[in-house]
């Protein structure tokens, strides 16, 4: 019953945390483009977070090069359970045009668990809101 | 005894639901202001709600029972206040000292100051830092612009002042009252940890300053103080300046809270010096002329 109380809560108070994993800036701009009042992400209670321990959901775009996926896994253990993690991009999904670059290290679904891919160079605000109200399906 | 917990336990909630409201209507009227729907009505509850259910993370090297007791020192004074604040407007032979009033208003931010601390973050450290400027800043102006009315009427019990204001006039409706009310109204403005003064706060500088390493429970007591700061505050002027809490009262706090949504929708963030020069230059001018105004009669 509590737990149901809390899925229930959990879906509609969706905390976003948003980590840049060397990301080429595109999808960074796409996920600022989502937080404006334009898209109004408000609606479904979903608020930026400046930390990942406030967070629920946490963003993922960029391939994770060798520097950043040791501080990504860190992020990642920062954040309190239950969560979901989203890879936005086709960067973060598959790597991309990157995938022979010198310093790219393997998928981010190696690094951590990913719950929701969206692929696209970036995707667009309204599929981000579609992607981040199918990861809160997994809370129940 | 058991009286008195009934008293206590029902001002909680009393306080805790109006503030959660009194929130959602900031987040509400910033959205209409923005253009945009915004949230609807029980999101604060829902936000509350599922912080409680997340697991709360402890920091390495962070001090255990300061990093955790510090939201409960918060919280108890924003319950203890708002006790304080029903007690006046409930029955009339109630003794609430004015200066204890002013003491626990202060607890909240010494409670964000000691968990900051304890937290052992740069982050969380220098929120901590500015918050305790802040308080540097408006306290003095405060003390003023509170001890206006009590010139005026000559006592320090909350009962009283009330009485004064129903015997003569309200007190916003005397020259220094208008001027003691605007002062108090900015103080408040930073209390609460509204812009433009969320310095402290800060989500673009510093994340979220002393609680960004909070995550679960504790963070819901934090959240759910500010909350309850939203009611206490605006509910502290209208028992100083608007005639205290007769059948009117739901109007009167409205007003207040709308003008402190307003300044904080109109005005960008300013850095803590600014904040210190703006507080300790013009508005604590302005609180000892509002006081001289007292004492003078006017």
């Amino acid at each position: 019953m509590l737990k149901q109380i809390h899925n229930w809560s959990l879906k509609r108070s969706l905390w976003v945390y948003h980590a840049g994993a060397s990301a080429c800036n595109n999808c960074d701009i796409e996920i600022l483009d989502l937080l404006t009042p334009r898209h109004d992400v408000e609606r479904f209670g979903i608020m930026l977070v400046g930390s990942p321990r406030h967070a629920d959901v946490m963003l993922v775009s960029g391939i994770a090069n060798r520097q950043i996926a040791p501080r990504l896994i860190r992020l990642y253990e920062q954040l309190p359970k239950p969560h979901v993690v989203v890879a936005i991009g086709t960067c973060a999904c598959s790597a991309h045009m990157f995938r022979d670059s010198y310093n790219y290290n393997q998928p981010i679904d190696k690094i951590i668990p990913v719950d929701v891919y969206l692929p696209g160079c970036p995707p667009k605000p309204e599929a981000m809101i579609d992607a981040i109200l199918k990861a809160r399906e997994k809370f129940k | 005894m058991a009286n008195l917990f009934v008293i206590f336990i029902s001002g909680f909630f009393l306080a805790a639901i109006v503030g959660l409201l009194a929130s959602w209507l900031d987040r509400k009227i910033s959205a209409r202001l923005q253009f945009r729907v915004g949230p609807p009505w029980y999101q604060p509850l829902i936000d509350i709600i599922k912080l409680l259910g997340k697991e709360t993370l402890l920091p390495q090297g962070a001090t255990r029972w300061i990093f955790l007791g510090a939201p409960l020192i918060g919280l108890a004074g924003a319950i203890v206040t708002s006790l304080l604040l029903l007690a006046v407007g409930q029955s009339s032979g109630f003794i609430g000292d004015l200066i204890v009033v002013l003491y626990f208003l202060s607890l909240p931010s010494l409670a964000m100051i000691i968990g900051g601390s304890a937290s052992r973050n740069p982050l969380s450290a220098l929120g901590s830092s500015r918050e305790m400027k802040l308080i540097l800043a408006y306290e003095l102006p405060f003390i003023l612009a509170t001890f206006a009315l009590v010139a005026k009427a000559g006592t320090l019990v909350l009962g009283d002042l009330v009485a004064w204001q129903a015997a003569n006039s309200w007190f916003i409706l005397k020259l220094s009252g208008v001027i003691s009310f605007v002062v108090s109204l900015l103080v408040i403005q930073a209390k609460a940890g509204l812009a433009p003064f969320d310095i402290a706060e800060a989500e673009q500088e510093i994340a979220a300053g002393p609680l960004l390493e909070y995550s679960g429970p504790p963070l819901a007591v934090f959240k759910l103080t500010k909350a309850m700061l939203l009611f206490v505050l605006p509910f502290f002027l209208v028992t100083l300046y608007l005639g205290g809490a007769d059948n009117w009262w739901p109007l009167k706090y409205l007003f207040v809270l709308t003008l402190m949504v307003l300044i904080k929708n109109t005005n960008p963030r300013l850095r803590s010096d600014q904040a210190l020069r703006f507080f300790w230059g013009p508005v604590t001018l302005l609180a000892i002329i509002g006081f001289l105004l007292a004492v003078l009669g006017c």
